[in-house]
């Protein structure tokens, strides 16, 4: 019988450790490599022209990459559920192969296709990982990570000798049919536009790897790099991007670095710090694989239901954010500071906002990581200790004191003295004029007072983790609740009494507390270890 | 709904009585007027003493003629909403509904959608509780978003609340301080409603609120043997003459939590007079409203005053100053408790805290800067003997000295909460090793806290 594969990238954007492709590739006859591109996206999402100029030269690698191996990528337009029955039918497709996506919304995407796939007569060949409930603190995770077995090898690249007899047809019009659009074909503005900081694309991602780890190993032997002026700007080593699009694997990084750390350390064992990058990411899909409200604050049982305000003017001011709008990147420590002073730090924003732009503008963004992190940044999340506000000004005076960094990305206040280019509305009038940048006519005046709104807020947390049983008391700190659904009320009636401490407090009628009516999850009920499948259905 | 199963085991004859009470209960004429938005579920049961039975041998169990006493202590564990889809059900369980025992308490949720993504308290529920029950409200809160809307809301329940006889009652801003952009007259107004009606107030929450010194008077006035609890941190209108005067009267007061300018030996001297309780919390906040602003000092010998009139007292003090904002403070002893640092400290400063701060409990430091905190915290460690939690953000320790404070301090850390990027691995620890080390000393499982890196 003749096989006939489509492979499907999503995101997986790779040759390399894609075990997927590999393993439809055996037995097939024919293989095309297809990317399905929707093009009303690019219009109407909330996705800005960096992550599309990003996506795009993935795919021109991709096919570059397909192309000396006398294959090419296919880009369809159009939505999973038209497309796929149209092409199983016109290239006689009995065999459909894609990488498992573990986000919900892809989840059920997928589910409506394998249902399609099925009644068409179409075998789909999917790899994914089972596991039971995800556990819901890093530190738990990590302890997890511990005991599991060990990660498998990366898949072999993609190579001649892997295709062997495997052939592409090809037509001749396949530029017009299949071609990688363009931004200007998409719909986008292009004039004006600065090259790509981050350029997109397996081949960029495997060369940056090669840099990033020779960098590791010279800068002090693996220990963390001090925070410095120039750790804001982009590296050209950085890799979130590319891990993000799956242009890189994360399975080949972190082997490499093991490799690396073994040879530079003499064989010891390498730290689970090590891989903190990639064990964040691991981290957030898990817990967010099976709650399709995890980038909400409604209906998510692992968010703290925190009453934000609504302020669409000081959101849209604070989005005028310079370099990620500019390159799609800032530093993880610039957006721990942004998002602490969007949310619980000053603007008492809800995250979900911030977490909004951030998917707009962010190249390394996805659901998981992107919603994740928004809700630890805001101490939305159980497993946060909210004492820890990011001073907007002090930061900044601390990691980078001459201001480069923002001479940089505020072009208008370049000419402040160091001393004030942090809090210029502080500035003396003469200084404000010599550096021809008055506040409040060329530069807005600060949109709060950090002292007074730190003030209000800290206070404002304490009172929302106060109806979590463990932070009552007179202290800030306090054991932070390892389940979720530990005494949290719904909408009670709580007496306002003494909450610092309940010796002094009007108890009333104890028939007032009400009951959780909420679940209760069992973090040990999680599963120890997490074993691989390999699926086929037919 | 929720139904639980009852067993009903009462004897017969008292189960008639209860039967004839309900039944004259439901010739009343006080009417069914459930509010709006509950729909009826179902048609009411119609009077009469019918038995619901299966078989003779077993004891009725009509959900209708359940004791009262019986569904008050069920109504107690629902939520609010579920209790009102209960009160639905038949007349007997909407009279148990309205028994006042379930309206003690009560939250106001005052939200406009404009600037809020909760849901508020239904206004048909609010004129309710306004019309039938005001006069059993004992423990009351109100929960206003960041708009003026809400706020005047809450200030007209308040001044409907004639008939209340309240022991506790909470102003909260959710978000920004709203009571503020209240005119002051309406708010005040309002407030002194209660003041003067409720005459056996305990507890008091006014936080961020144009309260001023002549509402104060009238608090005191009304409620000076009853009131226990004050807080009211940021009222801008208020006087340290003012605050004076609540010392003063109300002699029960445990917990007061003001701002740093009420502040005065006065009012310490007053807090331990000896007509004076034990006094168990005091919370003050320090903040600056312009960079350089300047405050005054407290004398030892008034903080000397306190700690011997109420030697377990609680001292809880948030900083919100600019660095050189710092110079009062710490220079002689103080028995604080414990100590915020909400924004950048100094160096300088936190080594002053370990020299004058023997009673502190918990520490937690915003930010300090990039030179190590070395010998402040082993000095912390050595003089602050009742130090049981620390937390530190923006700062930097070297692993060593972290563990010399860690393994001085023992076991009586309960809390420890540092950022990772605190901890400056040196020629002794590795950021690996330490936590291994922390751990042995703290006598559990430690590790940094963390914050995810993209």
């Amino acid at each position: 019988m003749v096989v006939n594969t489509i492979h499907w990238f999503r995101k997986g954007l790779r040759l390399h450790d894609n075990a997927a492709l590999r393993d439809s590739i055996r037995g097939s006859d024919s293989l095309r490599c297809i990317y399905i591109l929707d093009p009303w996206f690019a219009g109407s999402s909330n996705v800005g022209i960096n992550r599309w100029r990003f996506l795009l030269q993935c795919l021109e690698d991709l096919d570059a990459s397909l192309r000396k191996l006398n294959s090419r990528l296919f880009v369809i337009r159009g939505q999973p559920t038209d497309v796929f029955p149209r092409l199983f039918k016109e290239w006689q497709i009995n065999r459909l192969s894609y990488e498992h996506d573990s986000e919900p919304f892809g989840k059920e995407r997928d589910a409506a296709i394998q249902k399609l796939a099925s009644e068409a007569g179409v075998s789909s060949w999917i790899i994914e990982l089972n596991g039971g409930q995800p556990p819901l603190t890093y530190k738990r995770f990590q302890a997890l990570i511990n005991h599991m077995e060990a990660v498998e090898l990366p898949a072999e690249t993609i190579t001649a000798e892997v295709i062997k007899t495997c052939v592409t047809p090809i037509s001749d019009d396949h530029d017009d049919k299949y071609g990688v659009p363009s931004l200007e074909e998409l719909g986008f503005e292009t004039e004006g536009l600065t090259t790509a900081v981050w350029p997109g694309g397996e081949t960029e991602a495997l060369m940056r790897l090669e840099r990033h780890l020779e960098r590791k190993a010279w800068v002090a032997n693996f220990e963390r790099p001090r925070m410095n002026a120039n750790s804001l700007l982009a590296s050209p080593t950085g890799l979130s991007p590319y891990l993000r699009f799956g242009c890189l694997s994360c399975r080949l990084f972190y082997f490499k670095l093991t490799d690396l750390y073994k040879k530079v350390k003499k064989n010891s064992t390498p730290p689970l710090s090590l891989y903190g990058q990639l064990l964040w990411r691991e981290f957030f899909y898990t817990t967010a694989t099976n709650n399709p409200c995890f980038d909400k604050m409604d209906g998510n049982p692992v968010c703290v239901q925190i009453p934000w305000d609504r302020n669409p003017e000081a959101l849209a001011k604070w989005a005028r954010a310079g370099q990620l709008r500019q390159e799609g990147w800032i530093h993880h420590l610039a957006r721990h500071a942004v998002a602490c002073f969007l949310t619980r730090g000053d603007l008492w924003i809800s995250w979900e906002e911030g977490m909004k732009v951030f998917e707009e503008l962010l190249l390394d963004a996805d659901w998981s990581v992107n919603a994740g992190s928004w809700m630890w940044l805001s101490c939305s999340s159980f497993f946060q200790q909210f004492f820890h506000c990011y001073c907007p000004v002090g930061f900044g005076r601390r990691t980078d004191p001459n201001g480069d960094y923002i001479r940089r990305y505020l072009p208008i206040l370049r000419a402040y003295p160091a001393k004030y280019i942090y809090d210029p509305w502080n500035a003396p009038e003469d200084i404000q004029k010599a550096a021809k940048c008055i506040i409040g006519l060329h530069y807005p005046k600060p949109m709060v007072n950090h002292a007074e709104a730190s003030r209000i807020n800290i206070e404002r947390m304490k009172q929302i983790y106060q109806q979590l049983s463990c932070y009552r008391g007179l202290g800030l700190l306090a054991t932070v609740p390892v389940n979720p659904n530990n005494g949290t009320n719904g909408s009670s009636q709580v007496p306002v009494g003494s909450v610092e401490d309940t010796s002094v407090q009007d108890v009333p009628p104890r028939a007032e507390r009400t009951q959780s009516t909420q679940k209760r999850r069992h973090e040990d009920a999680l599963n120890e270890g997490s074993s691989k499948s390999w699926r086929q259905s037919k | 709904m929720v139904l639980c199963y009852v067993y009903v085991n009462v004897p017969f004859n008292f189960r008639m009585k209860r039967m004839k009470r309900i039944d004259e209960n439901s010739n009343d004429s006080t009417s069914v007027n459930p509010p709006e938005p509950f729909k009826r579920i179902r048609p009411e049961d119609s009077e009469g003493p019918h038995a619901h039975c299966v078989s003779d041998d077993y004891p009725v169990c009509d959900w209708a003629r359940l004791p009262q006493e019986l569904l008050l202590h069920i109504f107690q564990y629902l939520p609010l909403l579920d209790r009102a889809y209960a009160s639905q059900v038949c007349r007997g369980w909407n009279q148990a509904f309205h028994m006042p025992e379930l309206w003690r308490c009560f939250e106001f949720e005052l939200n406009q959608p404009a600037s809020s993504y909760l849901k508020a308290t239904h206004p048909d529920l609010i004129k309710q509780i306004i019309k039938r029950h005001s006069n059993h409200l004992q423990y009351v809160s109100f929960k206003v978003d960041s708009s003026t809307e809400s706020a005047e809301a809450a200030c007209d329940i308040l001044s409907q609340l004639v008939n209340c006889s309240l022991k506790t009652l909470g102003l909260i801003s959710t978000a920004r301080p709203s009571f503020m952009e209240v005119p002051k007259s309406h708010f005040i107004s309002a407030l002194t409603v209660v003041f003067v009606n409720s005459k056996s107030l305990s507890s008091l929450k006014i936080d961020d609120t144009p309260v001023d010194d002549p509402s104060l008077k009238v608090l005191v006035a009304n409620n000076s043997d009853t009131l226990k609890l004050l807080k009211m941190s940021s009222c801008p209108h208020v006087s340290p003459a003012g605050i004076l005067c609540v010392a003063d009267q109300c002699h029960g007061l445990r917990e007061l939590a003001l701002n740093y300018h009420l502040l005065s030996d006065e009012l310490l001297l007053a807090l331990s007079s000896e007509k004076h309780v034990h006094l168990e919390h005091l919370r003050i906040d320090v903040v600056s409203e312009n960079p350089g602003q300047h405050f005054h000092t407290i004398k030892k010998s008034s903080w000397d005053a306190m700690v011997r009139h109420s030697p377990k007292f609680n001292l809880v003090m948030y900083f919100f100053l600019y660095e050189e904002e710092f110079s009062p403070f710490f220079n002689e002893e103080i028995p604080v408790t414990h100590l915020y640092f909400g924004r950048s400290v100094s160096k300088e400063v936190l080594g002053r805290v370990g020299l004058h701060c023997p009673r502190l409990v918990e520490l937690v430091v915003c930010a300090n800067g990039l030179r190590p905190l070395d010998e402040e915290l082993i000095r912390i460690a050595k003089h602050c003997t009742q130090l049981s939690a620390i937390g530190l953000g923006e700062c930097e320790v070297s692993c060593s000295a972290f563990v010399e404070f860690v393994k001085m301090c023992g076991r009586r850390l309960s809390q420890l909460s540092i950022m990772e990027e605190v901890l400056i691995p040196d020629h002794k620890y590795s950021l690996d090793e330490i936590h291994w080390e922390v751990s042995k000393h703290l006598g559990r499982v430690w590790f940094p806290d963390m914050m995810p890196t993209w």
